[in-house]
């Protein structure tokens, strides 16, 4: 049976054979965020996968990661081309280091875990709040709820942390 | 110019100058063709047979790619009255031309055929619109698209964006500086009779263009069209008989990756795309490096797929992207002009290979301006590049292709005058 649910009028999906996936977002379901640590070489992953990349080794074990990171890249969208997104832009889509596994296993790599900028509660940003946000700024992770078994990691700022004085922004408004 | 001394086309590792493209056709670049893929990709076959001087019979192998938004070699063969010793259809967009044109020249020297068509027909505007407009734009998220569409990240701007913000943060490369490179294209673009757009537009035209999605305007992002091309590849021996002067192809890159196809964004430096890896086997492979080459067709999906892949096979410096691309270098009349026709961004948007096309047109010394035409039945070139004037490069003898699939996967390939 496949596991289905609509999230912003957009149909969401996983396969009863796709464990990768299952698994990933039934741990977000429950807002407790995990990836697959490499048995061998002890090194987590991002987004989920049937191998590590770095050694090759089918065999992992689901890991409590803490969702805590700064924003490595964003793409910021004002013209919407999913009907399920038109009534949200502009939104952003961020690209987040995360502080666990940092610059390794080389100096140039991390778990960059891909979110919409969002409010606490996992909806998404308002304009006000896109626009203070950049590269470099201090974010953590929250989710969205779809269905039984499907959330989705998402991100927002972190008032708890250091905030950069001017996050870098696109220098166009 | 002569051939390297360590030339040997008998050696597999070393093929340079042994095949050409002896033939090129395109339909018109419009937006409404009122024709299938079938009927836009025969046309296209009909013109590039009729350009190479041979009977479309005897093509006896044939590729093309897709995003299943064409028709395949089984239906466009019959048409042309081909019978086919070979044949593939492909899946992809951006990056694939070169990289088919690589197994080409593969198959031909495993002995499996004599003459290779390679096509692509779409209906790009008018049927399945690429930007992931239309019934393509709401199609069900499953499994790992849970990973990108699901966070409304699908479209080509929307997902190499990450990449064209960290290059401006990296090396503060600037909005003005980017938007040269659709300046220059469409300076082209006004000397080419056939691009879609034929407008010239300034940096201040780019810039007040509405944002589509940060960094990238209306104006940064190519066109839409409908279209179909071919080229036709041979043996170099077998073109001396054929109509046109050949362009040898003396190497060839093909959907040469990043680390972590499954999102690439993992490894880094994000600002960094597929040439980094890509030039060391087309330098090598060419004999040749940059600075010998005399005009580029660096992929312009967006304004900045032309700076980045520039800057990575080693045109300028890494971060310097944004200075070559704002000096004149490009333009024609420069030293070393990009996307002659107007590029993707102007011209009309084939997947990579009207790009092609124009660079055996300038090889032969034969670009499709508005010159005149003299007593020989060859344009006679004036050089004079100002608008609705001359596009042919003077005397060049190689060119360079750098493909963009996205900021991961690119392919290139090394052409020289025959």
């Amino acid at each position: 049976m496949t596991l289905q649910g609509n999230y912003l009028g957009m149909s969401l999906s996983i396969d009863d054979l796709d464990h990768e996936n299952l698994d990933y977002f039934k741990y977000c379901s429950r807002h407790d965020f995990h990836l697959q640590k490499c048995d061998d070489c002890s090194l987590l992953r991002y987004p989920p996968t049937t191998g590590c990349p770095w050694c090759a080794s089918p065999k992992a074990t689901w890991t409590k990661v803490e969702g805590k990171g700064e924003v490595h890249s964003y793409a910021e969208v004002h013209h919407a081309i999913q009907p399920a997104f038109k009534s949200h832009t502009p939104y952003m889509v961020l690209l987040v280091d995360l502080d666990t596994q940092k610059a390794q296993p080389s100096e140039h790599e991390s778990l960059r875990v891909v979110g919409n900028l969002t409010t606490p509660d996992g909806t998404l940003a308002p304009e006000e709040m896109v626009r203070g946000l950049g590269i470099g700024s201090r974010v953590r992770m929250v989710f969205s709820d779809v269905v039984d078994g499907i959330s989705l990691p998402q991100w927002t700022l972190d008032t708890t942390a250091k905030q950069p004085d001017k996050p870098w922004r696109y220098p166009q408004e | 110019m002569p051939l390297p001394a360590d030339t040997d086309v008998s050696t597999p590792k070393y093929l340079r100058d042994k095949y050409a493209i002896v033939g090129i056709g395109e339909t018109t670049y419009t937006r409404g063709s009122d024709k299938t893929t079938r009927a836009l990709g025969t046309w296209a076959l009909r013109n590039a047979a009729a350009d190479a001087g041979i009977k479309t019979s005897d093509i006896d192998g044939m590729l093309s790619y897709s995003n299943n938004d064409s028709t395949s070699a089984t239906f466009m063969a019959g048409d042309i009255g081909a019978r086919l010793n070979f044949y593939m259809d492909c899946v992809g967009g951006g990056s694939s031309t070169e990289a088919l044109i690589g197994i080409a020249i593969g198959v031909m020297e495993a002995g499996l055929c004599n003459c290779v068509a390679l096509f692509r027909a779409m209906n790009g505007f008018s049927q399945v619109r690429i930007g992931g407009t239309g019934a393509r734009s709401a199609t069900p998220v499953g499994g790992d698209m849970l990973h990108n569409r699901a966070y409304g990240w699908q479209s080509a701007g929307q997902m190499f964006a990450p990449t064209f913000m960290r290059h401006m943060y990296d090396y503060g490369t600037t909005p003005e500086q980017v938007a040269m490179v659709k300046v220059v294209h469409s300076e082209h673009a006004s000397n080419n009779p056939k691009a879609y757009y034929k407008k010239r537009y300034t940096v201040d035209d780019v810039l007040s263009s509405r944002i589509i999605c940060k960094p990238l305007h209306l104006l940064d992002c190519c066109v839409e069209t409908d279209n179909a091309t071919a080229i036709i590849i041979t043996r170099a021996d077998r073109a001396k008989d054929m109509r046109h002067t050949p362009a040898l192809i003396r190497g060839i890159v093909g959907r040469c990756s990043k680390p972590r196809m499954d999102m690439h964004y993992q490894t880094g430096p994000i600002s960094r795309v597929g040439g980094y890896y890509a030039k060391d086997i087309l330098w090598p492979n060419s004999g040749v490096g940059p600075e010998d080459i005399d005009a580029t067709g660096a992929y312009d999906a967006f304004t900045f797929t032309s700076m980045l892949q520039l800057e990575d096979y080693g045109f300028c410096k890494k971060g310097e992207g944004g200075d070559y691309v704002s000096s004149g270098i490009t333009r024609l009349g420069g030293k070393r002009p990009n996307n002659t026709s107007g590029g993707h961004l102007c011209e009309g948007y084939t997947h990579g290979m009207n790009m092609v096309i124009e660079n055996v047109r300038q090889l032969r010394h034969d670009i499709d301006d508005s010159c005149p035409i003299g007593a020989d039945g060859k344009r006679q070139h004036t050089y004079d590049y100002r608008e609705g004037g001359c596009r042919q490069v003077k005397d060049i003898e190689l060119t360079a292709n750098l493909g963009w699939a996205n900021p991961m996967t690119t392919s290139g390939m090394v052409m020289r005058r025959g």
